[in-house]
């Protein structure tokens, strides 16, 4: 098919039909202020001045192999193994897309269900789907999830939810209901229980939470339960559920969480993959596509998309989410790393990440000034240090040390978090990391 | 069994003292094929005639299930779901839920069967 440009004709005729006088009355609706906006740019270059630019840009990055890397807080550095790379770049899985007439790929189906089937294992949950985009809007569809099987609209986030986790519910959720969030309390216990009322759609907490702590939810999911509210466990570090209980041992009815951390890079962000998982019960409410496996008219084995009809292409408007896609790559990634663990070798992983980083936080605790703040954690743990630790980050840079992220990138203005680092270790942290961290930590404090 | 009434949205309608029994017809559960999940209206929820009251939901589609009469939902055939393949084979036998009638006389603005088929051949 030819590109053919709309003529003057054409132009006329459309306005004419939908009562417009010129294309500018389409955009009254914009605000004034905001059209026609004049941009400061340079004018256009060639392919390789723009080349030279972007790489000029880009040099300005200190990225996560160049240095002792400490930074979490939702993404997390990990090995992967060669072969995961190897695996996705296979033709037959790096250019299909979530397939449109589905059961024609068997291959891709097949993979869909394993991870599912891995998700639901890793969560202690009875059914998982086939991938949200991130952890964020996973968590984001939870709480509309919620809404759907309670009948009520009000969500209560924990304080010490990643807020820009927080920030994606309230975008994506702010208008369905009411979203009450509770003040941050970095490594305290929390009294979110007493904001659970007969109105409450679900309880959004995270755990780890961002500040690294390690939570019991069973008695927040009885108080969530006693008042007809569901508990919804989100998580930012996947390779943490090989070492603690589970969301479904402790009774979450909706979990969300990041995938990133099994076969995905940081890559400055993304693309991530969402993990989502469910009581059986609410499978009709769940976001997203299923994979699920049948057997054909001969009784072999095969894999068929399920449930459509609940998604957009069917329900339109009622559908159960805008998502009919999948972070298909990136959720194969995930599948293939976990594959090559094995139950043994993730549990391995995650004691090796808890060793880590308990190694770490004993050697910087032993600094004069520095205290830690979460006293159960995994691989990853908040200190509070003597003077901003936005500073402390900075001073850190310069020594080839990427010392954490600061409590007060993500809590703009809150007090409290001021002189908070938050810290990850991983394997890949060497003993030297460990070393040269904690020695220029001593310095820049002293 | 009071005389079965029809709508065009493909419901059938038997009312008695006052109380409706709603379901779907022969053809729409011809056209929406094997049906897998209903989606039941919660009794004491009040409805508008034309309203929204049940979603059916066959292997390719879901559809709404609309009230021809307004009302308050009295009862669901909660039945249904452990079987319904029987919807399937006989819908008429198969009511989703019944509506205490704020107006019964709406009850004649609906289609006769003789009128229903003859809508049917039409479409």
């Amino acid at each position: 098919m030819r590109y053919l440009p709309l003529t003057d004709e054409d132009r006329r005729a459309m306005l004419e039909q939908v009562g417009a006088a010129e294309i500018a009355d389409l955009f009254r609706d914009v605000p004034e202020a905001a059209r026609d906006p004049e941009f400061d740019l340079p004018p256009h270059q060639g392919e390789a001045e723009v080349e030279r630019i972007l790489t000029r840009f880009a040099a300005q990055n200190t990225s996560a192999a160049e240095c002792a890397f400490f930074c979490g807080a939702g993404a997390y550095r990990h090995h992967i193994p060669a072969s995961v790379d190897y695996l996705i770049q296979r033709s037959e899985f790096l250019t299909s897309y979530t397939p449109y007439q589905p059961e024609i790929a068997q291959g891709t189906l097949q993979t869909l269900f394993e991870f599912q089937t891995q998700v639901a294992a890793l969560t202690a949950m009875p059914v998982a789907n086939a991938s949200m985009y991130d952890g964020s809007t996973g968590a984001a569809e939870a709480v509309l999830m919620a809404h759907r099987v309670t009948g009520r609209d009000r969500a209560v986030l924990s304080g010490n939810l990643h807020p820009h986790y927080a920030e994606t519910i309230r975008t994506m959720a702010g208008l369905a209901g009411e979203i009450v969030t509770a003040p941050v309390s970095p490594g305290k216990a929390e009294e979110l229980a007493a904001l659970i009322d007969d109105k409450t759609a679900c309880v959004v907490v995270q755990n780890p939470d961002v500040f690294g702590s390690v939570r019991e939810l069973t008695p927040l999911a009885d108080a969530a339960h006693a008042k007809g509210a569901l508990l919804v466990v989100v998580f930012t570090e996947a390779v943490s559920l090989g070492l603690i209980s589970p969301p479904g041992a402790m009774g979450a009815d909706i979990v969300a969480g990041e995938g990133q951390s099994l076969g995905n890079a940081l890559s400055f962000g993304g693309p991530y993959v969402g993990l989502f998982a469910s009581k059986q019960e609410y499978l009709r409410q769940m976001p997203g596509r299923l994979a699920g496996q049948t057997v054909d008219i001969n009784g072999r084995r095969g894999f068929v998309l399920t449930l459509s009809a609940r998604e957009q292409h069917i329900r339109r408007e009622k559908a159960t989410s805008n998502i009919c896609t999948n972070s298909g790559l990136c959720a194969l990634a995930f599948s293939i790393h976990m594959t090559l663990l094995g139950d043994i070798g993730l549990r391995k992983l995650a004691r090796l990440n808890h060793a880590r980083a308990v190694a770490l936080a004993t050697r910087l605790t032993a600094i004069p000034g520095v205290e830690l703040v979460t006293p159960v954690f995994f691989n990853e743990f908040s200190l509070r240090v003597p003077k901003p630790a936005a500073e402390v980050v900075d001073e850190l840079l310069d020594h080839d040390v990427m010392a954490g992220v600061p409590a007060s990138r993500l809590y703009n203005g809150a007090a409290e978090c001021e002189s908070l680092l938050i810290v990850a270790a991983t394997e890949t942290n060497t003993e030297d990391d460990i070393g040269r961290y904690t020695r220029e930590l001593a310095t820049v404090l002293a | 069994m009071a005389e079965l009434r029809f709508t065009e949205s493909h419901e059938w309608v038997s009312a008695e003292n006052g109380i409706a029994s709603i379901g779907i017809t022969r053809y729409a559960a011809d056209q929406l094929g094997d049906i897998v999940h209903v989606e039941l209206p919660q009794p004491g929820k009040k409805l508008e005639a034309g309203g929204e009251a049940a979603v059916v939901e066959s292997v390719k589609a879901a559809s709404e299930i609309y009230t021809p009469l307004a009302g308050e939902v009295t009862e669901t055939n909660r039945g249904l779901e452990s079987d319904l393949s029987r919807i399937n084979a006989e819908p008429e036998q198969c009511w989703f839920f019944r509506v205490k009638l704020s107006d019964a006389t709406q009850l004649d603005r609906l289609m006769t069967r003789q009128q229903y088929d003859d809508y049917l051949k039409g479409l």
